[in-house]
């Protein structure tokens, strides 16, 4: 059994919000999901399937309610910024399975408004919540990590930040649209060692949303036809405090499995949307998905080489969680997103890639450097 | 520095009881399970690795070296360091260094653990030997 080829994205839909304390969390819900029902052609009526996570207000029912949806299908898995990416994976199951024919996956929520709610507390909290892990001192020891074992250095991680502006300038919803430099990087206030502030993602308000169907109901919606044909979702903790390695991710595991179902290897990725919520967190992904050997990701991503029409792997071409967009701190959405514009052939001009008939969007959720979850997604331009 | 910082008491359960006690003694505990050999920290009753429940408590050496770090600059409650330690025993664990000048640390440097009151049972940090 695969999922391979069994679902094809046929709606997509950014907010092009950045900031909406105007706006309820939950109707941002709504107006993302009825973007995506825009976008694919088809009517609310038909979504028999609905895959949301965490940030939804109120958890399944109260949103199926609130959206109106009748569905016969329904998965509230919540793995941090890469529940979307988990989700288009479980869409797939479910549609293979013939559980539901027409999925809805959204995204929404106002961080840079106000605070988020708490996660609740697992069993480690009693032991680990005083030495207030936050995201970007769980993400710098990583990165800190890295640097003493392969000798990474902060010149090389402020290159994805570099590649990712570059994007950025082209995308008129960006939330920074400025080219910067690695000196700008470097220049920036020092905001957990080693990660400076433009190592770090923006905070924004908005969200996103998916329509996934199978192959004969996206063959008879005329848009350009965009499958998934290989998905990976993996976890990776402390476990106990044996062994901990921090300089590599879930993605070890999620990687692996997508590229083996799919049947292609990174050598044939022609666009790459890899979750950026930290410099450090594209740089250890790329090692991980084998986009080039564990230590040598500082090598891979210095001159430019994640731009668009300059170097040999084009990241993030809408300027990503660093400089576009990274609604409610979970940044697994948009990188499918920016996968399915590449594949369609819809990405702005300047940073739409050649032929892109093969791409990858992958991300990690919770905290690298404590506890995460990591998902890869195969997507294929048919 | 990290003097005046007041920490929450944990909330102790059936689970962890027995440390939390002992941390009231200066003892640091890991639990050792007995059936595979491996030590683990934080402590379970039913072992992480081959999940059997002849797992037993064990005091630790309490000394470590540094895995790896962070210094936090952007807090309300002024800068601190976030760590992995590295047990004697063999776990890792997530700390603060306390009581040190912060941006002296370095990966491989030992430290050694120092508990710090709350309203409740003492928390285990480390401090550089």
């Amino acid at each position: 059994m695969t999922i391979k080829g069994k679902a094809y994205i046929a709606g997509i839909y950014e907010h092009p919000t950045r900031h909406a304390p105007d706006k309820s969390t939950a109707q941002l819900h709504a107006e993302v999901a009825k973007g995506a029902i825009e976008d694919a052609g088809i009517t609310k009526a038909d979504i028999d399937g609905y895959f949301l996570a965490g940030d939804a207000p109120g958890g399944t029912w109260p949103m199926v309610d609130y959206l109106g949806l009748k569905v016969r299908h329904i998965d509230s898995t919540d793995t941090g910024g890469c529940s979307y990416l988990i989700h288009l994976g479980h869409a797939a199951e479910a549609i293979a399975a013939g559980k539901c024919s027409i999925a809805l996956i959204t995204l929404a929520g106002r961080p840079r408004t106000g605070p988020m709610p708490p996660r609740a507390a697992g069993a480690e909290a009693d032991f680990e919540a005083a030495y207030g892990a936050t995201t970007h001192n769980a993400y710098g020891m990583c990165a800190m990590r890295h640097m003493q074992d392969y000798g990474t250095t902060s010149e090389q991680l402020a290159w994805i930040k570099v590649a990712a502006s570059h994007h950025a300038q082209y995308n008129p919803h960006a939330f920074l649209k400025d080219v910067v430099t690695v000196e700008d990087v470097l220049n920036s206030p020092m905001i957990s060692d080693p990660l400076h502030r433009l190592d770090c993602c923006v905070v924004t308000d908005g969200g996103g949303a998916l329509i996934v169907t199978t192959p004969e109901i996206a063959k008879s919606l005329g848009k350009p036809q965009v499958r998934l044909i290989g998905h990976g979702e993996a976890m990776k903790g402390p476990r106990g405090g044996k062994d901990l390695d921090l300089t590599y991710s879930a993605g070890v595991w999620s990687g692996p499995r997508a590229f083996e179902e799919a049947g292609v290897t990174p050598k044939d990725i022609k666009y790459a949307s890899i979750y950026d919520s930290f410099t450090i967190t594209v740089l250890m992904q790329l090692e991980d998905l084998g986009f080039c050997r564990k230590g040598e990701g500082g090598k891979f991503v210095a001159d430019g080489n994640l731009i668009s029409g300059v170097g040999k792997l084009p990241f993030n071409t809408d300027g990503g969680g660093l400089c576009s967009n990274h609604p409610v701190n979970r940044g697994g959405m948009t990188k499918i997103i920016e996968a399915v514009r590449q594949l369609r052939g819809e990405a702005h001009p300047k940073v739409q890639v050649k032929n892109c008939d093969l791409a990858i969007a992958h991300g990690t959720g919770g905290l690298l450097g404590v506890r995460h979850a990591a998902s890869t997604c195969i997507l294929e331009r048919v | 520095m990290a003097e005046a910082k007041k920490y929450p008491a944990p909330i102790i359960n059936a689970e962890t009881t027995h440390f939390w006690e002992a941390a009231k003694q200066g003892k640091f505990l890991i639990k050792r399970c007995t059936a595979c050999g491996e030590p683990h920290y934080f402590p379970r009753s039913i072992c992480p690795f081959c999940f059997s429940d002849k797992t037993v408590w064990e005091e630790s050496s309490g000394e470590a070296t540094i895995y790896t770090f962070s210094l936090m600059r952007k807090s309300a409650s002024g800068p601190y360091a976030i760590a992995y330690v590295t047990l004697k025993e063999g776990p890792s664990l997530q700390t603060n260094i306390v009581d040190c000048e912060i941006d002296k640390l370095k990966i491989g440097q030992k430290v050694k653990v120092v508990f710090k009151p709350t309203d409740g049972a003492p928390l285990p940090f480390f401090t550089p030997m």
